[in-house]
Order: structure tokens, then C-alpha cells, then sequence
């Protein structure tokens, strides 16, 4: 179906829905690399102005890719929820924008749509949203998730304690794990990338995470971040897999380029979910994503790298995850070039997540050849504090020396904690008081690395 | 089973002992809920100099100058990115020459030899501190073996799969790209070594062998030398290159 809309006697036509997105997407290197970018700044706000009078009916008949090709289109249209598409499904994308921003539109009524959205309307709403109408939105959804403790509750606010060392050093990532503790960092999810990605490096720290966990009975879970073959080998042995992981793109080709489909997640959701090793709930899934790894891999089909991000989460959301993760800024500036690309990014992520009820985190990162630094950082990560997002990463000094990136330091959680008045997982709150870390009002106690090191002493025995 | 000892075994549990096992930036302190001044800017000086890097500028001249010693033509060439901002985006650029360097490889006679480029890639800082430390380990091992060598091509915002088009162009059977790697925070200046066998447009990085980290604090020159000097003649001996082709090296010494 062709759009078109004219201003000041031109004619801007968009030949179909896919196309009038990709236009109508705010500014970032990726769409341009990818030759989808609108050109000037008036055909960008004219498919926005055309985008606005678009029923949402149209999604529905117009796949951006077609539902023969792609499991994830199929994924997307079969999982619809047609009932409940009544509530919105007289609007065009432009009114689902008013209607969401309404006061009477509370946590109840957005949860009544999150099946009704598709990954493409909340794609096409978010370009005609500003940064502000997807803090405000995004703040009155609350998405909650269990496995040893409760992440996403409102006013409050978790970290995954990312203790990456270069060679898998235990004794490497047992210092960044216990410093981080100290910090209250943790309670989304301890989580380590390995450098090496063998079942057997993967299961010693796998065993070193557990062991801790174990000893000082921490209210949290593990994940080592290894492709999901690997996970699944070691759920199959029994190893101590809380969380299994893995990268997600939006689109099957792309989802190919990682090794992985539909069919592969859901038998490692299956037998993830059969240890049955959570203790107040069972949500055993972490995913992560990030804009333009379709297009790295050369797998869009001509969709920008948003429109494809949100269809990630369609992947994400099949599997009741405990953790989605946008890692934002990590791919680089030829997808998003600079502070403000990547801010915009990280807060249309957030919010298209929370509309489909993901519990999103955010990476909030960059790299060294990205026009970005830790200002850049700050405003986001307050903005995301702000947005109500779950979880961010925790990382010695913001310097993973595994990864070579830039991320959120254990401090910068803290500090969030702290402006916006938010707490840690409340079960991993209460254990943090009990072991003398911080006190009932969330600061820091001196003396917390000798109430937490007088009692490892069992461990680190020699 | 991970065992941290305490090295004095005393009852005072500082954290700070904890930094003996990783170079991690932990036990840092804090101020409030900030990390305090001193490692703040300590930190800000790394991506200073990670940018910095980004920005550098290759000296062409000074290479010029001194690759003459080699006693091979030396081309200076630049990619279709015409500045940083441009090659930063636009990677597709980076990959290809611009006409003017076409034009001057088309005029070049070719042989089927071994073709050295170098690259500015993300850190021209890393190639103006190490190409030329490296060059005079290789390049001697190389015509001592017999190799062949082509013209010493240097390319200005150029990214590794230029190097294919170059190749080609030349008639080269064989390339060794060095270029500047993505600067880590502690790491601004470290060289990458791409390795090619019958490079020709159009091949992905599984077809190459790569010796990352080169740099004095890393890979240290001289095992850098002896490891590209080990895969070029594998990778001619065996007639491929990439993934197919497995560094060995330490086992055959063992030998």
C-alpha cells in the first residue's frame, strides 16, 4: 500500500509501510549506511506527519517482511491478540500516540494491549513520539519478574553485576564479583561474558558464581553468557543454570547469522525452565538486542534498524524472560553515531519494550570511536532512571576489560539510587542490611568490604 | 575450587587487596556515591587518549621517509572516505579507493608477490608508533625466504578489506594488512596484522588470519614478527588462508 502526503505543493510518496517507517525514523547513521534515511529533514517530518494518519488496521495486512520468509513475521502475526486489538483498533498511529499519553491510560489498561500492539506499531508510534512521550509512557508500565527475587517493581531499581575478566580468571572475576557486591550490584542477574565459549570454561564459572551464591545465600541468580548451544549442553549435564541466555535480532535471517531460530530457543526455554532451580518464580530467560544487528548482518530487507530492534522483542517476549537487555550503544557509530543517536535509541528501546510488557534494561554504553562519553552517559542513565527501566549493567569502573566498551559503573547505580530516591530488588535489599552492606537507608556503610570479607573466609581458604 | 588467600592474614579486610587479580578498575574508593577525583580523571585521560587516537592523523611523510630503506616503490593511496566523520559512518567507504588511487595502482606494473599495506584504520597513533619497528623484524625474514614483494601501499582512512582491491589491482598473491586496531581505554595504540591469501574483492574476514594487539605492552614486536612470518609461509605452503588454516605455531616449535 503507498502513502503519500504533500507539503508546499511537493508530493512525498512512500510505496509501502516498510518504507514510510524507515523515512520517518529520527536521524541515525545505520538507517543512512543502509540507504533507508530520509534525506532532508522535511521528508522525514512529512512521513512522520503521513505515518501519523495510518490506521493501525494497516500493520496487520502490510508485513514489512513477508510472513512466507520470515519466522518471526509468522511469530508476530499468529501471536496477535485479535480480542484485544479492539481497544485500540480503531486508531491510527498518530491517536495511539494521544491515547497512550492520556492520564486515564494507567499500568492496568497498557497491560490490556501488550498483546494487541505488534512490534511494528510500536515501532510507528515511537518515531512520532518525542524523548519525553516515551519517558512519560514508558514510566506508568510496570513489568515484573521473578526467578530468586523481584526485578521491576516501581521505585525500584536493579544491576547486573557484569565481573568480565580477559581470560575467564576465577580469581579475576571473584574480585569484580565481591567488589560489586559491595556496591550493591546484583540483583538483576550476576552475569558473565565468557571469553571462551566452551562448556567446560563456561561451567567453572558457572560453578564459581553458584558456589558464592550459595555460601552467603544470596537472593539473586547467575548467567553465564555463552551461546545458547552451549547453555544448553551444560542444562542437559545438570550443571547449575539459573538463567539461560542469548542474543535475539528481528529477523530470522539475522537470528540465522546467530546460530539460532524459534524451534532452538524453545527447547532451551524447556529445559531451562525444568531444573526448576528458581525459587520465587521461573522466569529463565535473558535476552539481549541491540539496534542495527540486522543490518550487520546484512539480514533487514530493507527495514530500518528500529522497526527490526522491536520485532526482537516479539522473539524476546515468547519465552517470558526474567531480563531484556538493548545493549545500546556497544555496535558502534556506523548504526548510531553520537550521544544523542544513542540516547534516542535507548529510550525507544525501553518504551517499545515495556508496550509489548518486556522487562527492559538498558546497556548503557559506548565506544571509543563513538562521538559519546560518560556525560553522555549520565543524561541517559538518568533518563532511563526517570523511564522506570528495570535494570542496568554494573562494571568496575564503568571499564569492561573484557569487552572493551564503556558501560555503567557499581557507582552509577548508586548514584541513580540515590537522586531518584529508588531501591534495589527488595529481597536483595534486605540481604544487603543483613550482611552489614548498607543500612535501612540505602547508603553504603564503611565497614561493608569487612562484613562481607570477614565472612568469606571459608571460601577463600587456601 | 577458587581460593584467595589474604596475604597477611590479618583480620583487616580492606578491599583494596582484591586488586592483585584483576586489572579491572576495582577498589577505587568512593565519594558519596561517586567515584572520588583522582580515579575519575584517570579515567577520563584513558578515552582521552582512546580519542585522540581515533583522530590521529598517519604520518605519511615520516613513513615515506623511512620505508625508503626497504628499497621497495612506496604508493601513497586513500580510501573514498574523504574525512573521519565520513569514514566513521560510512564503513563502505573505507573499503574502497578513491579514483585518484585507482588511477596510480593502474599504472603500477604487478607481480604475484607478498604486498605489505598500511592503514590508518581506528588508530593511526598505533601504525606511526609501530609499523616501522615491525617492518624491519619482517621484511628481511621475507626476501631472505625468497618471497617476492610488491610496492609498500599506505592508505589514509582505510578500513581492512581495502586491502583486497589493492591486492588485486597489483596482480598480489598474498597480503599482510597492518592497521590500526579500535582503541581500548588502555590501549590507544594497538596494531592488527590482517593476513590474505590470492586477496581479491568481495572476501569476508573468515577468509583472513589475524595477529591482533600488537603493541609493545601486548603482543610484543618481535612474537608478532616471528607469528605473521609463520602464517604467511603456512598459508602459502598450504595455498589458503582463514579459518581453514590454524596457528600451530607453538606446537611446532615443540617439534
Amino acid at each position: 500500500m503507498a502513502y503519500q502526503h504533500t507539503i508546499a505543493g511537493r508530493v512525498y510518496r512512500f510505496n509501502n509501510l516498510k518504507g514510510l517507517l524507515a523515512k520517518a525514523s529520527p536521524h541515525r547513521s545505520g538507517d543512512v549506511l543502509a540507504g533507508l534515511a530520509a534525506e532532508t529533514y522535511e521528508e522525514r517530518v512529512a512521513a512522520q506527519i503521513t505515518l501519523a494518519d495510518v490506521p493501525l488496521k494497516d500493520f496487520l495486512a502490510d508485513a514489512v517482511i513477508p510472513y512466507e520468509q520470515d519466522e518471526v513475521t509468522r511469530l508476530i502475526i499468529d501471536g496477535h491478540n485479535k480480542e484485544a486489538f479492539q481497544i485500540i483498533s480503531h486508531f491510527t498511529v498518530g491517536q495511539l500516540r494521544d491515547w497512550l499519553l492520556l492520564d486515564e491510560t494507567d499500568n492496568r489498561i497498557l497491560k490490556n494491549i501488550e498483546d494487541a500492539v505488534t512490534p511494528e506499531m510500536a515501532a510507528a508510534v515511537s518515531k512520532i513520539m518525542r524523548n519525553q512521550d516515551l519517558i512519560a509512557v514508558a514510566k506508568k508500565i510496570e513489568v515484573i519478574t521473578r526467578f530468586r527475587d523481584t526485578i521491576g517493581l516501581k521505585g525500584h531499581f536493579a544491576t547486573r553485576l557484569q565481573p568480565n575478566h580477559p581470560t575467564d580468571d576465577a580469581k579475576g572475576i571473584a574480585a569484580s564479583l565481591i567488589e560489586g557486591l559491595l556496591y550493591g550490584s546484583g540483583d538483576a542477574v550476576i552475569g558473565v561474558n565468557p571469553a571462551t565459549d566452551s562448556p567446560a570454561a563456561v561451567l567453572n564459572i558457572l560453578m564459581l558464581i553458584d558456589q558464592l551464591r550459595q555460601q552467603f545465600d544470596i537472593p539473586t541468580q547467575s548467567c553465564v553468557l555463552s551461546h545458547i548451544t552451549t547453555t544448553l549442553e551444560l542444562v542437559n549435564q545438570n550443571a547449575p543454570v539459573d538463567i539461560c541466555f542469548q542474543s535475539v535480532a528481528g529477523t530470522q535471517k539475522a537470528n540465522t547469522s546467530f546460530g539460532i531460530d524459534l524451534d532452538l530457543l524453545t527447547e532451551a526455554h524447556q529445559a531451562t525452565s525444568a531444573l526448576n532451580r528458581g525459587t520465587i518464580g521461573n522466569n529463565v530467560m535473558y535476552f539481549e538486542t541491540g539496534q542495527g544487528s540486522a543490518l550487520s548482518a546484512n539480514a533487514h530487507h530493507g527495514v530500518d534498524q528500529q522497526t527490526c530492534e522491536v520485532r526482537a522483542y516479539a522473539v524476546a517476549k515468547k519465552y517470558k524472560p526474567l531480563l531484556v537487555n538493548s545493549v545500546v550503544g556497544f555496535i558502534g557509530p556506523e548504526y548510531l553515531y553520537d550521544g544523542k543517536q544513542i540516547i534516542r535509541a535507548a529510550l525507544e528501546d525501553h518504551f517499545c519494550g515495556k508496550l509489548l510488557g518486556l522487562p527492559m534494561g538498558v546497556d548503557v554504553c559506548y565506544t571509543n570511536h563513538a562521538e559519546a562519553d560518560q556525560d553522555d552517559m549520565d543524561n541517559l542513565l538518568t533518563l532511563l532512571g526517570v523511564a522506570g527501566c528495570n535494570f542496568i549493567m554494573g562494571i568496575p569502573g564503568s571499564d569492561d576489560i573484557m569487552l572493551n566498551y564503556q558501560s555503567t559503573s557499581f557507582h552509577d547505580a548508586l548514584y541513580l539510587r540515590k537522586v531518584l530516591g529508588l531501591r534495589p530488588a527488595p529481597e536483595f535489599e534486605k540481604w544487603l542490611i543483613k550482611q552489614g552492606i548498607i543500612d535501612e537507608n540505602g547508603y553504603r556503610l564503611a565497614l561493608a568490604a569487612n562484613n562481607l570479607l570477614k565472612k568469606t573466609k571459608g571460601l577463600w581458604l587456601k | 575450587m577458587v581460593e584467595i588467600e589474604k596475604a597477611d592474614g590479618s583480620e583487616d579486610y580492606q578491599i583494596s587487596f582484591l586488586r592483585q587479580f584483576t586489572s579491572a578498575r576495582i577498589g577505587i574508593g568512593s565519594s558519596g556515591a561517586a567515584i572520588p577525583t583522582k580515579p575519575a580523571l584517570e579515567f577520563k585521560m584513558a578515552h582521552a587518549h582512546a580519542r585522540d587516537a581515533v583522530y590521529s592523523r598517519m604520518d605519511t611523510e615520516m613513513l615515506t621517509d623511512e620505508l625508503i630503506q626497504f628499497k621497495l616503490p612506496v604508493l601513497a593511496l586513500h580510501s573514498k572516505a574523504t574525512n573521519r566523520e565520513q569514514y566513521l559512518q560510512r564503513p563502505d567507504m573505507g573499503r574502497s579507493l578513491d579514483e585518484l588511487s585507482s588511477n596510480r595502482l593502474a599504472d603500477q606494473i604487478t607481480n604475484n608477490g607478498i604486498v605489505i599495506i598500511i592503514a590508518d584504520g581506528l588508530s593511526a597513533a598505533a601504525i606511526n608508533k609501530n609499523v616501522l619497528v615491525l617492518l624491519k623484524l619482517l621484511i628481511p625474514r621475507l626476501t631472505d625466504a625468497g618471497y617476492k614483494l610488491a610496492p609498500i601501499c599506505l592508505v589514509e582512512q582505510g578500513r581492512v578489506a581495502i586491502g583486497d582491491e589493492i591486492a588485486a589491482e597489483l596482480g598480489a598473491s598474498f597480503s599482510v594488512m597492518l592497521i590500526g586496531e579500535r582503541p581500548g581505554l588502555s590501549s590507544a595504540d594497538s596494531m592488527g596484522a590482517y593476513l590474505t591469501y590470492q586477496p581479491k574483492p568481495g572476501l569476508t574476514d573468515d577468509a583472513r588470519n589475524c595477529v591482533s594487539n600488537i603493541r609493545t605492552e601486548g603482543l610484543a614486536l618481535p612474537t608478532a614478527a616471528d607469528k605473521i612470518f609463520y602464517l604467511i609461509q603456512e598459508s602459502l605452503k598450504r595455498k589458503l588462508s582463514g579459518v581453514w588454516l590454524k596457528d600451530n605455531q607453538g606446537l611446532l616449535n615443540k617439534l
